[in-house]
């Protein structure tokens, strides 16, 4: 297959994901908008008017990096997982695409695509929505785009193994909720790794999660608690390990193939 | 290697994680431009061989090449080469058939603007064109089994392998469908048919090969498979009523009274239908017309897969 043809193969996959998510946004979109309106509320408007100001900012500046990091996580993460489960899951959808030529790097840059395409959107969403709760200061926008959409790889890739593993509904529940959800809670999005004791501290250092919210708060506030080119090295690495993951799962078709 | 073969299956073995051995040791070849039937009970490794050779399915040991290209050592090739129209229906109900045809052009790299065109031409030529933009669930059970076809067609493949096409499809289709995929074979196109309808495999397929737990027990042309049978069962239907002296003056063909003015006689090799109707006739039982009774295919299958 040379490259034209798999730039419309990659075209394909990513369209086709693109069009189901835009289809059925109220169950893509609007949760994450919602959930997030209701932690601006919660977390920002009422606690955070007793908590007072963390490194210079008020608290509600503070936590609007770190919901937008949540929202871009999770949405890339579940996105894919859930796409590539059910299509192996369900009649085999899957097949649609396994016996083609297209070649296995390209079906993980397209499935993964469609997951950080969902995952910016509704990240651009939750940004949208915090400037009616706080007008937040873009400090760095490169950096904040840069790991915006370093974010949504990771985790869309992080889904794909997820996806490609999973051999039942629980399969895709679990790991979202018994992993993710605590790697994101105790990554930092609501608080400075500065406040915790050391051997929290110590531990929040192996959670990816601290590196990706580190270097968002980065871009945003001109803040952070590692160095930020530390935090684009772990992730860049990161990355670097899930396209492999992926490429020798889908290449030898584990978890696909009989 | 061999590129007037449309496929070449050596030594294909495949023995599953749980310990079942699918296939033991399997070669095949398919002329190009022929109509092959792969026959089989259930469960013989019809499948197993089709999945294989489309990269469904990881093979344990052997050698396959489509058109010439390994599916090991260059497997976007060999799949470029192939459509397949699986056992089950396997696209999104969510969909439409337009949507669903020119999604499968893409994963072949077939740009939107080619791909349009061509999706209607194979949904026109499969009479799914006025369902088009309707939801595929909503598609009556041969519609979707004829909008597989039409997806496994569209970026023109030179094998199509059918996995049970008519499996569940009314009489009428099934003939419609038939000679559909004449008209393919006519075009140049090499078909693989696996089916449980024999009739259709007769009908249809120029070679067979009949597989039976894991090994081809036999394959050839159609006249030489069928060949196997040594005898042919021919129908005859008399004007008068069969009397047992008739009968018993026919004894030497076997003769099976089907009702009163019909009966089932076998003709060995060597031996003519002529015997039989001098014999009744001179019982004053005249023969108005005979047949052939059709399924001989099933007869020498059920011979073979029982005897293997």
């Amino acid at each position: 297959m040379d490259i034209s043809h798999m730039w419309v193969s990659f075209y394909t996959i990513v369209r086709k994901d693109v069009v189901r998510v835009v289809r059925i946004w109220p169950q893509t979109f609007l949760p994450s908008v919602v959930t997030s309106v209701l932690y601006f509320l919660v977390f920002g408007s009422i606690i955070g008017s007793r908590v007072g100001q963390i490194s210079g900012f008020d608290y509600m500046q503070f936590i609007v990096p770190g919901l937008v990091m949540l929202a871009v996580v999770t949405n890339a993460f579940s996105n894919v997982a859930t796409t590539f489960f059910t299509s192996k899951f369900f009649s085999r959808i899957i097949d649609e695409i396994l016996v083609s030529p297209t070649p296995p790097l390209v079906m993980i840059a397209g499935f993964v695509a469609g997951g950080m395409v969902r995952g910016l959107g509704v990240g651009i969403l939750v940004l949208l929505v915090s400037l009616f709760f706080a007008l937040p200061t873009i400090a760095h926008p490169f950096v904040v785009i840069f790991f915006l959409i370093l974010s949504s790889l990771i985790f869309s890739l992080a889904g794909l193994v997820n996806g490609v593993y999973a051999k039942n509904f629980d399969g895709i529940t679990i790991v979202p909720t018994f992993v993710l959800t605590p790697l994101v809670y105790l990554g930092g999005v609501f608080y400075s790794v500065s406040a915790l004791p050391s051997w929290w501290a110590t531990l929040t250092y192996f959670n990816p999660i601290f590196y990706l919210i580190n270097g968002f708060r980065y871009g945003f506030l001109g803040i952070a608690d590692v160095s930020i080119a530390v935090s684009a090295a772990v992730l860049t690495v990161l990355a670097l390990g899930l396209i492999g993951i992926n490429w020798y799962l889908i290449r030898t078709g584990l978890g696909l193939r009989q | 290697m061999e590129p007037h073969h449309a496929l070449v299956i050596e030594d294909l073995q495949k023995t599953y994680t749980n310990g079942t051995i699918a296939l033991k040791g399997v070669s095949l070849r398919v002329a190009a431009g022929d109509f092959h039937a792969l026959l089989g009970p259930n469960g013989a490794g019809k499948t197993t061989i089709i999945g294989v050779v489309t990269g469904l399915v990881n093979k344990t040991g052997g050698t396959v090449h489509v058109f010439g290209h390994n599916i090991d050592t260059h497997p976007e090739n060999a799949k470029a080469q192939i459509g397949l129209v699986g056992q089950e229906v396997n696209f999104n109900p969510f969909e439409n058939p337009i949507d669903i045809v020119m999604n499968q052009a893409g994963y072949y790299g077939i740009p939107r603007r080619i791909a349009r065109p061509r999706a209607e031409e194979v949904l026109t030529a499969l009479g799914l064109f006025e369902k088009r933009n309707q939801r595929a669930m909503t598609l009556s059970g041969g519609m979707k089994r004829r909008l597989m076809i039409a997806r496994a067609l569209v970026h023109e493949p030179r094998l199509l392998i059918l996995d049970e096409p008519t499996a569940g499809v009314d009489v009428e289709l099934r003939r419609s469908m038939w000679e559909y995929l004449q008209t393919l074979t006519k075009r140049g196109i090499t078909i693989l048919l696996t089916t449980h309808y024999l009739e259709e495999a007769e009908q249809l397929c120029k070679h067979v090969a009949i597989i039976n737990k894991g090994e081809i027990i036999t394959q050839g042309t159609m006249r030489d498979v069928l060949g196997e049978l040594k005898v042919e069962v021919v129908i005859l239907d008399v004007v008068k009523p069969l009397t047992e002296a008739a009968l018993s003056a026919i004894s030497a063909y076997k003769p099976r009274r089907i009702d009163d003015t019909t009966v089932e006689v076998e003709i060995g090799e060597g031996r003519g239908i002529t015997g039989v109707i001098k014999a009744l006739d001179e019982h004053g039982i005249p023969v108005q017309t005979t047949r052939n009774k059709s399924g001989r295919l099933e007869e020498v299958f059920v011979r073979l897969t029982k005897s293997s």
